[in-house]
């Protein structure tokens, strides 16, 4: 009867504690790659390689989900809109939706599922085919040469994606009200721009964007540096970083909407 | 042990958490020599070079490379140490989103500031040591378990190493290209002038080629001996490891708790 009661403490305990455990190693990882930073800023080469794969490769999903999401919006505001004779709104609902919360949140989830997931299997694959212990045996250090380059690749990626996603979107909106439902181009874009602050909305936009830049980039490196060198464990790190990914995005986003709005 | 030693192991010991891997395990290497440390899977052979890499410290005694304890070493001299160090690991590790060039330029770009060109020349020299001049525009995945091999040893002796390490370099190649490897890793070593440590479980092909034999079992060196001295040692674990032998005093069969019987619900099974 003890045991029955103690066994699920026991555990809760376990994982707490492995959870704190955690929480320090990835500290200590993000202060190593920012200790170790020199050469990946030096050595801009190496990061430009890296934004190529992580930056560049997503911007299709981007720019694509950015005009579906925007195209929506489009729709769906307008039916509300139009129901309390508000439809000349549209264009700055489409605007501020995105550039505070859609553009960002979404564009770090595709980047995430995206790029993330491939640097988790690219470093955790290196890491069971030795290839980061031959890295070090040469006495390079791994965490400079394969993982800092990939971090501030994320992290100078993700804004620039945010932005695209938003410039789509708004373009997707501006389809749909303007060139299919009719409303006028000139009301669309002037109620947007006068809704439309530039610290206020566009930087907070930005700003979140780097913040779930820097979580997404540093889940991914972290899981793929600590994932278990076999088969079972890269795959379990790849999926760990997705769904930890997804969960820290909603959550960073809660914490910095109650700031910044 | 005179200095003429490049590497000592003094009463090493290494556990893995509650594993036991060495234990109070001694042993010298000599300068320039080509040697091979041999024993069955999991005695604890790798884990010695991992100890020379400086990659793990020992839980008690000293290994020392050149006169210098590796585990009292900070991290710039260890980095130091790594430099002068050549390491062929056993199955390569060739960066697989590098070209053949790139990854034996790798080691040469990381550690001097020479132009392209001669990069470029010196990647060339090296990979005709190894027979594979014309390859460096393939990447690792279009070349054959062999010849990979003979790339991640061109890279590893791309700084012109004063130690090169060789783990497991036999495993999983075809007779001719075990042939290959053994020859090159000999002819380096004797043009090189380089010290050589192999582990390995080939006992054959490298009593062919090496100067030095130690032979490791349960983290403990059970014997040792020029290859001649090997071939004629009377020692059974020398006899078990040279002719594959199930039976002798290293066990084959894993320890287990239960008997046969008992594991298949038969009456009467006694533990064996």
């Amino acid at each position: 009867m003890t045991e029955l009661l103690l066994s699920p403490l026991r555990r809760l305990g376990h994982t707490t504690i492995n959870a704190i455990w955690r929480l320090g190693f990835i500290t200590r990882f993000l202060l190593a790659i920012l200790r170790y930073s020199g050469q990946s800023l030096l050595r801009f080469n190496l990061t430009i390689r890296e934004i190529y794969f992580a930056g560049v490769m997503s911007v299709i999903i981007v720019v694509v989900s950015g005009l579906f999401v925007g195209m929506v919006l489009g729709l769906q505001g307008y039916n509300t809109l139009s129901r309390f004779g508000s439809a000349d709104a549209l264009g700055a609902l489409v605007a501020l939706s995105l550039l505070r919360e859609l553009g960002p949140v979404l564009a770090a989830l595709l980047f995430s599922s995206r790029a993330g997931s491939a640097m988790t299997a690219e470093i955790g694959l290196m890491k069971a085919t030795e290839q980061l212990d031959a890295m070090s045996v040469m006495a390079v250090n791994p965490i400079a040469r394969v993982v800092a380059p990939r971090f501030w690749a994320g992290v100078i990626s993700m804004p620039i994606l945010a932005a695209m996603f938003n410039v789509m979107g708004i373009f997707g909106g501006y389809l749909i009200g303007v060139v299919m439902i009719g409303l006028d181009s000139g009301t669309f874009w002037s109620q947007m721009q006068n809704n439309v602050d530039l610290h206020y909305d566009v930087v907070n936009g930005l700003i979140k964007s780097l913040c779930f830049g820097i979580a997404v980039t540093l889940i991914a490196v972290f899981e793929g540096y600590d994932a278990t060198p076999t088969a079972a464990g890269v795959s379990a790190a790849t999926t760990r970083t997705v769904v930890t990914s997804a969960l820290v995005i909603l959550a960073v986003d809660f914490v910095l909407t109650a700031f910044m709005f | 042990m005179s200095s003429d030693h490049f590497i000592e192991f003094r009463n090493v010991s290494f556990a893995y958490g509650e594993r036991p891997i060495l234990n109070n395990i001694s042993l010298a290497i000599p300068r320039g020599k080509l040697v091979a440390i041999m024993g069955g899977s999991g005695s604890g052979k790798t884990t010695m070079l991992r100890l020379i890499s400086g990659q793990i410290r020992p839980s008690a005694g000293q290994v020392l490379v050149d006169g210098r304890n590796v585990a009292d070493m900070n991290h710039a001299e260890l980095f130091e140490h790594r430099r002068r160090m050549g390491m062929l690991f056993q199955f390569g590790a060739l960066f697989t989103d590098l070209s053949v060039e790139d990854n034996v330029a790798f080691p040469i770009r990381e550690h001097t500031r020479l132009p392209d060109s001669m990069i470029h020349d010196l990647v060339i020299m090296k990979l005709a040591a190894v027979g594979l001049r014309g390859t460096q525009n393939l990447m690792p995945a279009e070349l054959s378990g062999g010849m990979a091999r003979r790339v991640a040893l061109a890279r590893a002796i791309a700084l012109d190493p004063q130690l090169m390490l060789y783990d497991e370099p036999f495993t999983g190649l075809d007779p001719i290209s075990l042939g290959v490897i053994a020859h090159l890793i000999k002819k380096l070593n004797d043009a090189l002038g380089t010290t050589s440590i192999m582990v390995t479980h080939d006992v054959h092909k490298s009593l062919d080629i090496v100067d030095y034999v130690y032979f490791v079992s349960n983290g403990a060196v059970v014997a040792a001996g020029t290859p001649a001295e090997i071939r004629a040692s009377p020692s059974p674990w020398v006899h078990q490891f040279m002719w594959g032998e199930a039976d002798g005093p290293v066990h084959f069969a894993y320890p287990a708790s239960t008997s046969l019987q008992q594991d298949l619900g038969l009456k009467g099974g006694q533990h064996d």
